[in-house]
């Protein structure tokens, strides 16, 4: 059974991690439709812009340039309009002050990024498994 | 810190709903402590220590809850942990025989972590369960 296709929002900074989301979401051969913002700001202008689709879910950076993924949800938090929307941090910080940060902001789940491609194609896979089971 | 640490609060009034998720966590074998409640009044008191409830210590970090219940339904369970400062932070995960849009946009906006409709059949209701825990394992927890 197919999957319902999402519009996913993806905000990191770094091309390489960006790269390897695109091609975890093609080696799982999902049909979601991937949008990239490269920090905040930019992730915010995506959403208040209405020629873009809205999206269902976010993938969220912490460490980011100009707006970074705390400042991002504070922002998002605060209007009616995204307070609700779904978001999964997917970062290279372990860091406890991020953690508690995010979930005080009410992150869906805050995954730390596998280093290794395969255990990172696996996690896309396992989200993608989650995400439609939860009725997005 | 990993799934495995974490306390879980099912938040549920059918005894046997609450029989099945602990069989199934059983065949996964999820050996997180799991706490019951019976409806949204008496998760608070535990959470909180109030009414005479020794409150629960570490704070649950996940918590997995019914919507339709007496007394305190699931919404208004989640809406008093949203405005606590110390309950604030935890994971919800709805857990629900309503496949309603207007619940469904509603826990979303409470900000759940995840709603997922009751299967009817055990089998299913096992792979459900199979998927939460597979997403939980990728997850770091306070």
């Amino acid at each position: 059974m197919a999957n319902k296709v999402l519009n996913i929002l993806v905000v990191e900074d770094d091309e390489v991690d960006t790269m390897n989301v695109q091609r975890a979401f093609e080696r799982a051969e999902l049909q979601h439709n991937l949008f990239f913002a490269t920090n905040g700001e930019e992730a915010l202008e995506f959403l208040n812009n209405q020629s873009f689709p809205k999206p269902r879910v976010i993938l969220l950076d912490i460490n980011m340039p100009r707006m970074n993924g705390i400042e991002f949800l504070t922002e998002i938090r605060k209007n009616p309009e995204w307070k609700g929307m779904p978001v999964f941090v997917m970062t290279t910080s372990d860091n406890d002050s991020d953690m508690i940060q995010a979930y005080e902001l009410n992150v869906a789940g805050y995954i730390v990024k596998p280093l290794r491609f395969e255990n990172f194609a696996e996690a896309i896979t396992t989200l993608d498994r989650y995400w439609a089971s939860i009725e997005l | 810190m990993k799934i495995d640490q974490v306390t879980i609060m099912l938040v549920e009034d059918d005894e046997v709903d609450v029989m099945n998720v602990k069989r199934v966590f059983s065949k996964h074998k999820v050996t997180n402590p799991l706490l019951v409640a019976r409806d949204g009044r008496e998760a608070l008191d535990m959470l909180k220590g109030n009414n005479g409830m020794e409150k629960i210590n570490p704070t649950p970090r996940i918590i997995l809850l019914d919507i339709n219940m007496p007394r305190m339904d699931g919404f208004e369970f989640l809406e008093a942990i949203r405005k606590d400062p110390e309950l604030k932070s935890i994971s919800v995960f709805v857990m629900t025989t309503s496949s309603n849009d207007e619940d469904r946009y509603r826990a979303y906006s409470l900000n759940v972590a995840g709603y997922i409709v009751k299967p009817v059949v055990f089998q299913e209701f096992m792979e459900a369960v199979a998927n939460l825990g597979a997403f939980w394992k990728l997850c770091e927890f306070v």
